[in-house]
């Protein structure tokens, strides 16, 4: 017997006499022979429960997490501190453990949250439609541009450089199935180049897609920006970052159709990447080409307020192959932590963190861009992430920072090869100033030291003291 | 039944923002403490924001007590038996969530370089190396965030297999009992769906599947499957399908979430599929989260791999006396590009890494069995009294993890639909089995035990059925208008559709 399973010999034996065979191995025979593994797996014998404990905590002590550094690194996600209540309730096992709310009668707790997510989430973007959640940012941004096709009937994306990386590779992945073109146009000064955007938009242009603030840190015009696509008749998709939504105008005023972004950020841990949760809000006249998940306001037969999955008639259960979009889950467990993290900082407390991070990220710029051999990479204005360029391979300033137990940020040449010697900087509540002025030091002291060293590029990377094991 | 309101029944839904009062709050926020500038100084005044959106406030003690109040109107695995067909409803160890929220893990930045999370890079590996040997296929890719993900992915990646031999193939062959999940993906993928018949063991109709594939020559790219199908039957024509579908030069894909009937019994890959999508919240005892989160890795054969997604987990060996490192491999020419951020669902992936050394090659094995063991007890045990007569099995033989009923005899003696069984379940203290799925049996229930269930459950469900079976002799209207018991009863789902209310009006401050 396992652990996790109960079935004593004498258990199986009633159960076996029950079925009328005389073996378990009986009921497996319904596989042809040559397909039956007929060989143990080779994977290691179970093991208790304390000894997994410790050679899963063994694997994660060899990881500099961001208890054992100090993080600035954000380019999409960030070290923001998740407050005690957010782990207290989505481990409640009524969170943890249910399926999706296909019954609803007895899925009430999980729907509400949806439906006080998707409040939350459409007071942020201010956009009135709100889905309960998608998998993550990136491929919320693909999801957005499938709509959009559905939408315009067009077959071509303009999307900004300034749009994350993750999420421009990922569409021009989906992009290939669907078979739409992606068209990029590029930065100017740190931003979207006005111009060449308004060049790049045409009567096929399906929807035009830009970050703010955007992945170099940036705050788009969007409005501005955006008038392009009104023009035209595109989508104007706005991907944002849900924290800094707290200062900036939401994209429901600046003519956005589609506001999406990556969710961790609020109520969610770094994971090394996820889970985490996508969140997609848009304008009504989009409700029905929605993906994922929609909880509705309604009533029981004895006219109680109730909660149900709304317009299921676009999902993948009941459409099929004409559904709006392929995905099922709601990252619902994510999205509640980001409900209570959002219900936690509060209107007051949301605003005052919003304000906190632009005025640090000020500080930030301003004391690293003061650095010999560090110089601001554009001078658009920032909220809460900043770009610098340095006078000294990337790489190996990092490594030198990280000696310091520092993560100084995030090195852009494999994304942006324009910027082989740039270095993104985020900054959350957690980063004090006096690790904002540590920070400021190190990167002093190890810039100077690589400085005319030979480019980062022609150098391989040094295997760190003690290797891996 | 007396229509008494429960205590639950009499509170009222109110949600958070209807709880708020201004003024109230629960963050103590850091002082800003650096030189305060005025924020139209740093950022335009036209792109800053006039009202800060209407969030609730409300201080923590409410907080709490509201959301421990919301989750008493949910059922949930840890309250009791949960037989969802196809979902996999096993066990959640809590174990996984202890090495899941290790900071090692849960702060671990994903942009962290490789050399500085070598022990995040050999976990993935690990893991990719277990549901390798799982699957019968040489390597896998974490990166699909879900099932239907892993779906999209499969797909790209045949979409690419073929591109790389100058082929354009335009069809998906689906049995027409899949999941709704596959012709959606064959959709988003760019493909057009060609619907395979199925024939009455759940099978694929192998005349059909012939003709379709001449039907459509050289234009078939792919054929998705799930084996154990849909009725929970293994189709024993699996290797000819194979066969017939790599002569046509299509792929066979692997629909994995009934995965679990199989576990160290017999693998995809030895079955002749070339792709494999792993539900991890499935199989792999990924809590689901009331919706989300899991992920959807997948396995794949020699000729699929230069395709895969990338970055790409990779083992280096060692020189100079270093042991072997972990890196992410970003140079993948032919790869179909990225899914979604970063290197996939890392949190999932702990949890389910933690299961598999938990229950090791042999433990996997012994779960598969006893959920096969478990389905097979609970079908026969419905096959029994009332439950034999009204709600047949759809295909009478030995299942594998999970079986099906058709709840049609019981419409038309009873007048009760498998809607009205199903919630009148609710009132026993059960989740009901997927209903209506798949729908090539009448009104059907499609029942999946799982091997953490005890033989005590299994009787107890078998014996709520049995009674609302003999109840409904009497008194039919006592399941058409259940439930009683539930926070709510049975919903208006219609009019959320038809004036659907997505969001909570707010006042006007």
């Amino acid at each position: 017997m396992t652990r996790y399973t109960s079935a004593t010999p004498d258990d199986r034996r009633q159960m076996l006499d029950a079925i009328g065979v005389g073996s378990a191995e009986e009921l497996f025979e319904q596989i042809p022979e040559p397909l039956r593994l007929g060989r143990p797996l080779a994977l290691p014998d179970g093991m208790g429960e304390a000894e997994v404990y410790e050679r899963l905590a063994a694997l994660a002590e060899r990881n500099a997490d961001a208890e054992a550094q100090v993080c600035f690194v954000g380019a999409g996600m960030y070290d923001h501190y998740v407050p005690a209540i957010v782990d207290a309730i989505t481990s409640r096992s009524e969170f943890l453990t249910p399926y999706t709310p296909y019954q609803p009668e007895i899925s009430q707790g999980g729907l509400q949250v949806m439906f006080e997510f998707q409040t939350a989430m459409s007071e942020l973007t201010g956009l009135p439609v709100s889905n309960a959640g998608l998998y993550e940012g990136p491929s919320s941004v693909a999801s957005a541009g499938y709509l959009a096709m559905g939408a315009t009937k067009r077959k071509r994306f303009v999307v900004s450089r300034g749009v994350h990386p993750h999420s421009r590779e990922t569409l021009a992945t989906y992009s290939v199935g669907y078979g739409a073109e992606v068209v990029e146009v590029g930065l100017d000064g740190g931003l979207t180049d006005a111009a060449a955007l308004a060049e790049a938009v045409d009567g096929e242009t399906a929807a035009v897609i830009l970050q703010s603030p955007n992945f170099l840190g940036a705050v788009e015009d969007v409005e501005a920006l955006g008038a392009a696509a009104k023009e035209h008749g595109a989508l104007l998709v706005v991907a944002c970052d849900p924290i800094t939504l707290s200062v900036l105008k939401p994209p429901g005023e600046c003519g956005a159709d589609i506001a999406l972004g990556e969710g961790q950020p609020l109520g969610n841990r770094l994971d090394f990447g996820g889970p985490s949760f996508g969140f997609f809000c848009a304008t009504e006249a989009q409700i029905r080409r929605m993906p994922g998940r929609i909880a509705g306001e309604t009533e029981d037969v004895d006219g109680r307020r109730g909660f149900v999955l709304a317009l299921q008639t676009r999902e993948q259960h009941i459409r099929r192959e004409k559904a709006t979009n392929n995905i099922c889950t709601a990252q619902a467990l994510n999205a509640l932590g980001a409900m209570v993290h959002l219900a936690w900082l509060g209107r007051q407390g949301f605003r005052e963190l919003g304000e906190l991070l632009v005025q640090r990220t000020a500080y930030a710029r301003e004391r690293l861009a003061a650095v010999d051999g560090v110089e601001l990479l554009h001078a658009a204005p920032v909220a809460r992430e900043f770009a610098v360029r340095l006078d000294a391979p990337v790489e190996r300033v990092l490594d030198r920072v990280a000696e310091r137990g520092i993560a100084a940020g995030y090195p852009l040449g494999r994304e942006y090869p324009e910027f082989e010697d740039g270095l993104l900087v985020a900054i959350t509540e957690r980063r004090t100033k006096a690790q904002i002025d540590e920070l400021a030091g190190v990167l002093d002291a190890a810039v100077a030291a690589e400085r005319g060293a030979f480019p980062s590029h022609e150098h391989a990377k040094a295997p760190l003291p003690g290797g891996a094991s | 039944m007396a229509l008494t309101e429960t205590p639950m029944q009499a509170e009222r839904a109110r949600t958070i923002f209807e709880k708020s009062k201004r003024g109230r709050r629960a963050a103590t926020l850091p002082s800003t403490e650096v030189p305060e500038k005025p924020l139209a100084d740093l950022i335009p005044s036209n792109l800053l924001r006039s009202e800060p959106p209407r969030l609730p406030e409300i201080a923590e003690p409410e907080i709490v007590r509201h959301y421990n109040r919301l989750s008493r109107r949910n059922f949930d695995l840890d309250s009791g038996f949960y037989p969802l067909g196809s979902c996999t409803m096993k066990h959640n160890p809590r174990l996984n969530e202890r090495v899941a929220a290790l900071s090692g893990h849960a702060r671990l930045h994903p942009a962290q370089d490789p050399r500085r999370a070598q022990g995040a890079l050999e976990l993935m590996w690990l893991l990719q190396e277990s549901l390798s040997e799982i699957c019968g296929l040489p390597h896998v890719s974490l990166q699909p965030s879900a099932g239907s993900h892993g779906e999209l992915a499969g797909l790209l990646l045949t979409r690419a297999y073929h591109a790389d031999r100058g082929e354009v193939r335009t069809k998906v062959l689906a049995p027409d009992t899949s999941h709704g999940t596959n012709p959606a993906s064959v959709t988003m993928a760019g493909y057009e769906v060609v619907k395979v018949a199925t024939n009455e063991q759940g099978g694929v109709e192998m005349d059909d599947l012939r003709a379709k594939l001449a039907e459509n020559e050289g234009e078939v790219a792919c054929l998705m499957l799930t084996n154990p199908n849909t009725l929970g039957v293994f189709d024993e024509n699996i290797a000819e399908i194979a066969k017939l579908i790599h002569e046509a030069g299509g792929t066979l894909y692997y629909d994995g979430a009934n995965l679990n009937a199989v576990m160290g019994h017999s693998r995809p890959g030895d079955m002749g599929f070339d792709i494999v999508h792993v539900n991890l919240h499935k199989s792999f005892s990924q809590p689901h989260g009331g919706g989300g989160p899991g992920a959807g890795p997948i396995a794949v054969s020699d000729r699929i791999e230069p395709y895969l997604p990338r970055p790409q987990v990779v083992r280096r060996e060692g020189s100079n006396g270093h042991g072997p490192a972990f890196d992410l491999d970003f140079e993948r020419p032919k790869s179909i590009g990225r899914l979604r951020g970063f290197q996939g669902n890392f949190g999932v992936f702990v949890r389910s890494y933690a299961y598999i050394l938990s229950l090791g090659g042999d433990g996997l094995s012994e779960a598969s069995e006893i959920a096969v063991l478990n389905a097979n007890y609970l079908k026969a045990r419905l096959a029994e009294g009332r439950a034999g007569e009204r709600l047949p099995i759809a295909f009478d033989r030995h299942c594998m993890h999970e079986f099906v009923l058709s709840g049609k005899p019981m419409k038309r003696d009873l007048g009760l639909a498998t809607l009205d069984l199903a919630k009148r379940l609710l009132d026993f203290g059960f989740h009901p089995p997927t209903v209506y799925f798949p729908l090539l049996v009448e009104e059907a229930l499609m029942v999946e035990p799982t091997e953490t269930e005890t033989k005590e459950s299994l009787d107890a469900f078998a014996a709520a059925v049995e009674q609302i079976l003999a109840e409904a002799e009497d008194n039919p209207d006592l399941a058409r208008n259940a439930p009683y018991t539930t926070p709510v009863r049975r919903l208006d789902e219609v009019k959320a559709t038809r004036q659907p209310i997505v969001r909570q009006p707010l006042p006007v401050s």
